[in-house]
C-alpha cells in the first residue's frame, strides 16, 4: 500500500460520489438497487390493496398521492383502472431491470469480482463509473414518467404493440430509460468478463474459480448477447411512437371507430420476438449470480467440498447457452404456428435438465456435512426448494396443451415469483448477510436476522401460493379488478389473504432495513475472515482498502477446500500453501 | 495493491494473447453484431411479410451511395496506415492519416445529408412506408455510429502529442481498438448498401 497514499487526498465527493473504485461503485449500485426494490415493493402493496378492496378508497396514501401533484395517478383517491396499469407496469420493470439485476450484477458483480479473482481493482475503472451513472440516469429518466400527463408506462413490463405504440408519453421515457440501462448493463458486462479472463491471480485457473465467478461470467454473456436485439426493438418502438414510422402496427387498424392513419404493414408479433430473445434470458440472469451466491454460502457453512464442481460448472454454461433457444415459450397463444410451438416445447424441457442438475448438486452436497445455520446460510437453505417449486411450476406453462388453460392467469404471476422472490431476492438477502461483514467490518445482527427470515419466509408463501390456486381457478392477470368476473369474485377471499401477508412481508422488511443500518454502528466488529471461508475475499484487510490487496496473492488450490484432512483448521485458504 | 498494478493494459496476457482493451473491443463488437443482427432480421421479417416491397434502386440514389461506400473504405485504409504509423513510430504521419480518416468520415456524412435533405424535399418519410422507415432507422443510427467514430478519433488526434509521449504503447493499443470500430462501422455500410440499394 506504500504506493497509495495518495489516494487519501481524495475528497469525500471524490471517494464516495464519484468514485472509480469497485468497491465504493458496487456499494453505490447495492443502495441504489434496494431503493429501487423498496419503490418497486410499494408500487405492489397499492396494487394489493386494490385487488383486496377493488374501488375503495387507499387510506391515508390516497389522499397523498391522489391530490394531484403526480398527473392523472389515483385521482379520486383509489387505485383506478389506469393507475392499476401504470403500477402493474412500472412494478415489473423496476422490480426487474432497477433493482434485481443491478443488486445481482451491478452490486455483487462488482464488488465481488475482483476480490474473488485476486485483481486490484476492475479491469476499466472509469468505464465501471460509466455503467453505475448511466444506470442511475436511466432508472431517474424512467421515474419521471410518473409527474408526465398520462402517467407512466403502462403496457405491461413487456410493453406490447400495438397498444404500447398508442400509450401516454410515460412510454417514450420507458423506452429511453431502458436504451440507458441497456447500455449500463453492456458497459458492466465487458467489465465483468475482460476481468474475470484477464486479471486472474497468478495460480488461479479457470477451475480454481469460486462458482460465484462462474454465475458471474456466464451472466455478463447473456447480457452482452441478449440485451441489444431488445435495444434494436425498443428503437423501433421509439421510431413507432416518434416518427410515424409502422415496424409493430399491421395494416387495418381501428381506434375508436376510426382507422387510424398510418402506413401499417408492420408486425406486432416482431416486437414479442426480439422483447423475448432478451427477456427469456433475463430471467437466467435474474437467477444466475442468485445460484452463484447460494453456492458460496451453502459450501462454506456445510464445511465440506461442493459435490460435483464441474458438473455445475457446465451446467451453467450449459444453461446459459439454451437460455437463448427458449424465448418462443412465451408465445404459445399468439398463432405463430405448430412448427414453432414444437421447437419450443422441446427446447424448454432440455432447459430444465441442467437447472435440474444445479438443484441437485447443491441439495447433495447438504449431505452429510455438519451444518452451520447462521442467517445467510438459512436463506440460502431456503433458496433451495423455493426454487425448486418455482421450476416445477413452470414446467405446465411450457408446453402448450397445458399452457392453453394456464396462459396470462394467476398461476404464471405466482409461478415467475417463486423464482424471483422467494428465489432471487432470499439469495440476494442471503449475500448481503454473508458479505456485509467484509464490507462494513461488523456482522448485522443475526437475532434480528433470524426473525427476518421466519417472517419473510412465511408470508411470502402465503403470499405466491394462493396466486397459483389462483391461476388454476383461472383467475386473470392484470385484471384491475378481480371480482369483475364470476369465477374471480367467488374465491376474492384468497386475494384478502394474500394482501394481508404482502402487507406482513412489507413490516418485515421494515426490520431488514433497520438492522442494515444500525449494524453500521452498532453490529458486532468481525475479524477478515469470520466465516472461516476458504475464497479470496477473505484474504483483504476490512474493509479493503482501495487497490484490496496487501501484495498479490498467489493461488495455490480450488475454492472450496473445507475438512482437508490432516489439518488443525477444518478450512484451506486458496492463497495459503499447505 | 496499487492501482498501477492492473495489468495487460499495454502488454498481451501471455495466454489470451491479447490486451484488456482489445478484448474489450472484440465484446463491444459483438453487442454491436446482435444490434445490427436485431435491425437486419426485423427487416427480413417485415419484407417478408410486406405484400409489395419497393427496390431500392427506384427510390434511392445509388451513385451517392456508391460513392459513399468508396470513402468509408478508403477511410478505412486511412485508419490503418496511422495505426501502422504508430507501430513505425512515426507521429506526423499518425496525425496525417487521422486527419485524413476524420474528413473523410465527414465527407461520407455530407453526401448522407444530401441524400437525406432530398428525400425529405419528395416528402419521403420514416413514416410514408416500412421501406422508408427501415431505410432511415438503419442509416440513422449508422450515422450515430459514424459521428461517434468522429469524436473518439478527434479525441484521440488531439491528444496525440501527450499522449504517445507518456505511454507510446498504451496509446497504440488504443488506436488499434479504435481501428477495429471504425472497420466494423464500415462493414455495417457494406451491408446495408446492397440490403437497402440494389436489393
Ligand atoms: C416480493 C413481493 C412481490 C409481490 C407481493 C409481487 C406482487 C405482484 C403482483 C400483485 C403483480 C401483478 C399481477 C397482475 O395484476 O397481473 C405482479 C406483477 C409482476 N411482478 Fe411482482 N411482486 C413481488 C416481487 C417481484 C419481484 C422481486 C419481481 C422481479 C424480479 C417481480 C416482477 C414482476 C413482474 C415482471 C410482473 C408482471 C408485470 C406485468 O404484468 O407486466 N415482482 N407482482
Ligand atoms: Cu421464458
Amino acid at each position: 500500500m506504500s504506493q497509495d497514499h495518495h489516494h487519501q487526498e481524495l475528497g469525500f465527493i471524490q471517494k464516495y460520489i464519484f468514485s472509480v473504485d469497485h468497491k465504493v461503485i458496487g456499494v453505490q449500485y447495492g443502495v441504489t438497487a434496494l431503493i429501487f426494490l423498496f419503490l418497486g415493493f410499494c408500487m405492489m402493496m397499492l396494487m394489493r390493496w386494490q385487488l383486496a378492496y377493488p374501488g375503495e378508497e387507499v387510506p391515508i396514501l390516497g389522499g397523498l398521492l391522489g391530490s394531484g401533484w403526480l398527473p392523472d395517478f389515483m385521482s379520486a383517491g383509489d387505485v383506478d383502472a389506469s393507475t392499476y396499469n401504470t403500477l402493474g407496469a412500472m412494478h415489473g420493470t423496476v422490480m426487474i431491470f432497477l433493482g434485481v439485476v443491478p443488486l445481482g450484477v451491478g452490486a455483487f458483480g462488482n464488488y465481488l469480482v475482483p476480490l474473488q479473482v485476486g485483481a486490484p481493482d476492475m479491469a476499466f475503472p472509469k468505464l465501471n463509473a460509466a455503467s453505475y451513472w448511466t444506470y442511475f440516469a436511466g432508472g431517474v429518466v424512467m421515474m419521471l414518467g410518473f409527474f408526465m400527463p398520462g402517467g407512466a408506462a403502462n403496457s405491461g413490463w413487456t410493453s406490447y404493440p400495438p397498444l404500447s405504440i398508442f400509450a401516454s408519453n410515460g412510454q417514450t421515457v420507458w423506452l429511453v430509460g431502458m436504451v440507458l440501462l441497456i447500455t449500463s448493463s453492456l458497459l458492466g458486462s465487458v467489465n465483468i468478463i475482460v476481468t474475470i479472463i484477464q486479471l486472474r491471480a497468478p495460480g488461479l485457473s479457470f477451475f480454481k474459480l469460486p462458482f460465484f465467478v462462474w454465475a458471474q461470467l456466464v451472466t455478463s454473456f447473456i447480457l452482452l448477447l441478449a440485451f441489444p436485439p431488445l435495444e434494436a426493438a425498443g428503437v423501433l418502438q421509439l421510431m413507432d411512437r416518434v416518427a410515424g414510422t409502422s415496424f409493430f402496427l399491421p395494416t387495418g387498424l381501428v381506434q375508436s371507430n376510426m382507422p387510424l392513419e398510418i402506413a401499417g404493414g408492420g408486425n406486432s408479433l416482431l416486437w414479442q420476438h426480439l422483447f423475448w430473445f432478451l427477456a427469456h434470458p433475463e430471467v437466467y440472469v435474474l437467477i444466475l449470480p442468485a445460484i452463484g451466491i447460494v453456492t458460496e454460502i451453502v459450501v462454506n457453512n456445510t464445511r465440506k467440498p461442493l459435490y460435483g464442481y464441474k458438473t455445475l460448472v457446465y451446467s451453467g454454461i450449459f444453461l446459459g447457452f439454451m437460455s437463448f433457444l427458449v424465448w418462443a415459450h412465451h408465445m404459445f397463444m399468439t398463432g405463430m404456428g405448430e412448427t414453432m410451438s414444437d421447437f419450443f416445447q422441446v427446447t424448454t424441457m432440455i432447459i430444465s435438465i441442467p437447472s435440474v442438475v444445479v438443484l441437485t448438486v447443491l441439495i447433495i452436497t447438504l449431505w452429510g456435512g455438519s451444518i452451520r445455520f447462521n442467517v445467510p446460510m438459512l436463506f440460502a437453505v431456503a433458496f433451495l426448494p423455493m426454487f425448486a417449486i418455482g421450476g416445477l411450476t413452470g414446467l405446465p406453462l411450457g408446453l402448450t396443451a397445458s399452457d392453453i388453460y394456464f396462459h396470462d392467469t394467476y398461476y404464471v404471476i405466482g409461478h415467475f415469483h417463486y423464482v424471483v422472490a422467494p428465489g432471487t431476492l432470499f439469495a440476494l438477502f442471503a449475500g448481503i448477510y454473508y458479505w456485509y461483514p467484509k464490507v462494513v467490518g461488523r456482522k448485522m445482527s443475526s437475532f434480528w436476522g433470524k426473525i427476518h427470515f421466519w417472517g419473510s419466509l412465511i408470508s411470502i408463501n402465503l403470499v405466491f401460493f394462493p396466486m397459483l390456486l389462483q391461476g388454476i381457478s383461472g383467475l386473470n392477470r392484470r385484471m384491475y379488478d378481480p371480482t369483475f368476473y364470476e369465477h374471480g369474485a367467488s374465491i376474492q377471499s384468497l386475494n384478502v389473504i394474500i394482501s394481508y401477508a404482502a402487507w406482513a412481508l412489507g413490516l418485515v422488511q421494515l426490520i431488514f432495513i433497520l438492522n442494515f443500518f444500525l449494524s453500521i454502528k452498532f453490529g458486532k466488529k468481525v475479524g477478515d475472515n469470520p466465516w472461516q471461508a476458504t475464497t479470496l475475499e477473505w484474504a483483504t484487510p476490512t474493509p479493503p482498502p482501495h487497490g484490496n490487496f496487501l501484495s498479490e496473492p498467489t493461488v495455490y488450490h480450488g475454492p472450496y477446500e473445507y475438512s482437508v484432512p490432516g489439518r488443525t483448521e477444518d478450512y484451506l485458504p486458496q492463497h495459503v500453501q499447505a | 495493491m496499487s492501482l498501477d498494478l492492473i495489468k495487460y493494459i499495454e502488454e498481451p496476457h501471455p495466454l489470451t494473447g491479447i490486451t484488456n482493451s482489445k478484448l474489450a473491443m472484440w465484446l463491444f463488437l459483438a453487442t454491436e453484431v446482435m444490434l445490427f443482427g436485431g435491425l437486419f432480421s426485423a427487416y427480413i421479417i417485415l419484407r417478408v411479410g410486406a405484400p409489395d416491397w419497393p427496390h431500392g434502386s427506384e427510390y434511392l440514389n445509388v451513385p451517392l451511395a456508391t460513392a459513399n461506400t468508396m470513402v468509408l473504405i478508403i477511410s478505412s485504409v486511412t485508419m490503418v496506415m496511422s495505426w501502422a504509423s504508430l507501430a513505425m513510430k512515426s507521429l506526423p504521419k499518425f496525425k496525417f492519416y487521422m486527419t485524413m480518416t476524420i474528413l473523410l468520415a465527414c465527407v461520407f456524412l455530407v453526401i448522407k445529408y444530401i441524400e437525406y435533405s432530398h428525400k425529405f424535399h419528395l416528402e419521403l418519410y420514416p413514416s410514408t412506408n416500412n421501406f422508408f422507415g427501415i431505410y432511415f432507422t438503419l442509416t440513422g443510427l449508422h450515422g450515430l455510429h459514424i459521428i461517434g467514430g468522429i469524436l473518439v478519433n478527434t479525441y484521440f488526434l488531439l491528444t496525440a502529442n501527450k499522449s504517445w509521449a507518456e505511454h507510446p504503447k498504451m496509446f497504440t493499443g488504443r488506436i488499434e481498438a479504435a481501428g477495429l470500430y471504425w472497420h466494423f462501422v464500415d462493414l455495417v455500410w457494406i451491408f446495408l448498401f446492397p440490403v437497402l440499394y440494389l436489393l
